[in-house]
């Protein structure tokens, strides 16, 4: 074994995925037993990496657990390939992963870590999203008490979440959650989705692809397999409810500055005459669609 | 009348225990200390049958082991030995054979506690509807305006001010905490309300009104009720019979009025003689 990991070390020193072998072994124990337990926080021990903990350690080791050399990654943060921690990210994996192809083109990718978004474009069976998580337990904001917390998850006892929606119907006469939408996996655990927008909740329902979830700092492993059910936490007269892209001006859906699209999830910015924009946050789907319309006209 | 709650030989010890615990405390020790072990035996030998819509007085002095009785009974402890049985309708439930689940379950619809301090029956950050909100809300799905409806009406029923149901109990006066309190534990309409001193703490006139309160929660809903209190006033104005306890043992059961005006156990004697 060790004449084996000693010829596989790459010129950095470490050998394949940057883990050790049984790093990795416990890292996909760990996926392993989310998988079959879905929505459940399962411990494992987060390595050191040569990046911060915050910083998407979690993902990174999900996703370096389980890569291969045949692998094709598309790294995304808040929807773009080229944000700064995406860039990071990219960088030591091509560094550390000899042999992987990297991507933009989502169809493409065998493998997909992001950072706050879920593309827009539906994932298939043969693709697995991994997404970083900075706060894993959704009562963290009701309950400070770690071991009451557990007791909770483990009885399902999720009536302090809703007197949080109460409280915000209450106050704002809307559930006014715009990220990490608490959402129940499979009728039981409910899970922080990690930071997408409510916009991305209803991809997690009934997905054809795995979606895991590894959060570094906080040391642990959650996962929605294929076709779970992912309910948001909602009042039955109170719907949930996804970001509204109408332009109160016209009435009609904004649409994406610069492909057009209206379906898409939107940033909304400035430009430098101070004009106000909004463009597809998924920067894959809106360059496809761009290149789509171009071939067309 | 039937039987709702029969409590048979409930004891608590905290700490390891020994053979010898029982035999050397209670009342005609004067100690609720093992001198062999070093034990406290909180509670021992509990038995007592509360009726149907009846009001359980529970008297005595601190460290007697009334609050003790009631923390058991809610599960807020887990008792040392002895049974509870719950009657319902259609069987009867051994309560401390529950599991954890059903216990829970059984304490958000069977149930309702008020305790003395209000911070440890509700979330005082939290407004006073969605404190009643919290204890309607089962796992499943839940609508809001029912949530409303119903927290609107349980407050108008305890005397709160509906116009502030929104605000937080934090600044809400001492009586109306309780009032609030009082009003979560009634929220799912449960058929026995475990009431620990609930007034100690609030000014005269106050007690009154909430005694009032209760009294009147009673008659209208036909609920059974154990009241803890050290306050003979409270007993005389609330309960039907009462349990006299000393050193964790109940030393004398009966019609509240004989034990006010005629108590046969010494330590009675001496608590109403202090009290008149």
């Amino acid at each position: 074994m060790r004449q084996r990991s000693a010829d596989a070390l790459l010129p950095l020193g470490h050998g394949f995925g940057y883990l050790d072998e049984d790093a990795k072994r416990e890292l996909r124990r760990a996926i392993f037993k989310a998988v079959c337990v879905p929505g459940h926080q399962t411990p494992y021990g987060s390595r050191e990496l040569p990046i911060a903990r915050g910083f998407g350690t979690g993902g990174l080791q999900i996703t370096l657990a389980l890569i291969g050399p045949e692998d094709v990654l598309k790294v995304i943060d808040q929807g773009s390939d080229d944000s700064v921690n995406a860039a990071n990210l990219r960088r030591l994996f091509l560094a550390t992963c000899p042999g992987v192809r990297e991507t933009r083109r989502t169809q493409e990718a065998s493998l997909i870590q992001t950072r706050h978004r879920i593309p827009e474009r539906p994932l298939r069976a043969d693709q697995i999203l991994i997404l970083q998580v900075p706060y894993p337990d959704p009562l963290v904001v009701v309950e400070p008490n770690e071991s009451k917390r557990r007791l909770m998850h483990g009885r399902a006892d999720y009536a302090k979440l809703w007197v949080k929606l109460y409280e915000g119907m209450v106050t704002f006469s809307e559930i006014t959650i715009s990220h990490r939408y608490p959402t129940r996996i499979a009728g039981h655990y409910v899970i922080d989705p990690s930071p997408i927008p409510r916009f991305d909740v209803p991809k997690l329902h009934r997905a054809d692809c795995l979606y895991l979830f590894g959060a570094g700092r906080e040391k642990r492993i959650y996962a929605v397999p294929p076709h779970t059910t992912a309910e948001p936490l909602t009042f039955e007269d109170v719907p949930f409810r996804v970001e509204d892209f109408t332009d109160p001006a016209t009435g009609r859906r904004r649409a994406c500055s610069r492909c057009g699209s209206t379906t898409s999830f939107l940033d909304e910015f400035f430009d430098e005459t101070g004009a106000r924009l909004f463009q597809c946050s998924d920067t894959a789907f809106c360059d496809e669609e761009l290149a789509g319309r171009g071939a067309a006209a | 009348m039937s039987v709702l709650l029969e409590v048979e030989d409930l004891a608590r010890i905290h700490g390891r225990g020994c053979d010898r615990c029982l035999e050397v405390t209670g009342p005609e020790h004067g100690t609720n200390r093992c001198r062999f072990c070093g034990s406290v035996v909180a509670l021992r030998g509990a038995s007592f049958a509360l009726e149907r819509g009846e009001v359980l007085g529970v008297i005595g002095e601190s460290g007697s082991g009334k609050s003790t009785l009631v923390r058991l009974l809610c599960f807020d402890e887990p008792a040392s030995s002895g049974r509870a049985l719950f009657h319902e309708a259609d069987r009867v439930v051994d309560l401390f054979a529950l599991d954890a689940a059903r216990r829970r379950a059984f304490r958000d619809t069977r149930l309702g506690v008020v305790y003395q301090n209000p911070m440890l029956g509700l979330a005082l950050s939290i407004s006073a509807g969605g404190n009643i909100a919290e204890r309607l809300i089962a796992a499943e799905r839940v609508r809001y305006a029912f949530l409303r409806e119903r927290a609107r009406a349980l407050l108008e029923r305890t005397g709160v001010p509906v116009a502030r149901m929104d605000e937080p109990p934090a600044r809400f006066s001492g009586g109306m905490q309780q009032r609030v309190q009082i009003a979560k534990a009634l929220a799912t309409e449960p058929p026995l309300l475990l009431l620990d001193e609930i007034t100690t703490g609030l000014d005269l006139s106050v007690q009154a009104r909430i005694l009032d309160l209760v009294l009147e929660l009673q008659e209208q809903l036909a609920v059974s009720m154990l009241v803890v209190t050290h306050d003979l006033g409270v007993v005389r104005h609330l309960a039907s019979r009462t349990l006299v306890m000393r050193h964790g043992a109940i030393v004398e059961a009966g019609l509240t009025d004989q034990i006010l005006e005629d108590p046969s156990h010494p330590y009675t004697q001496e608590l109403v003689s202090a009290a008149l």
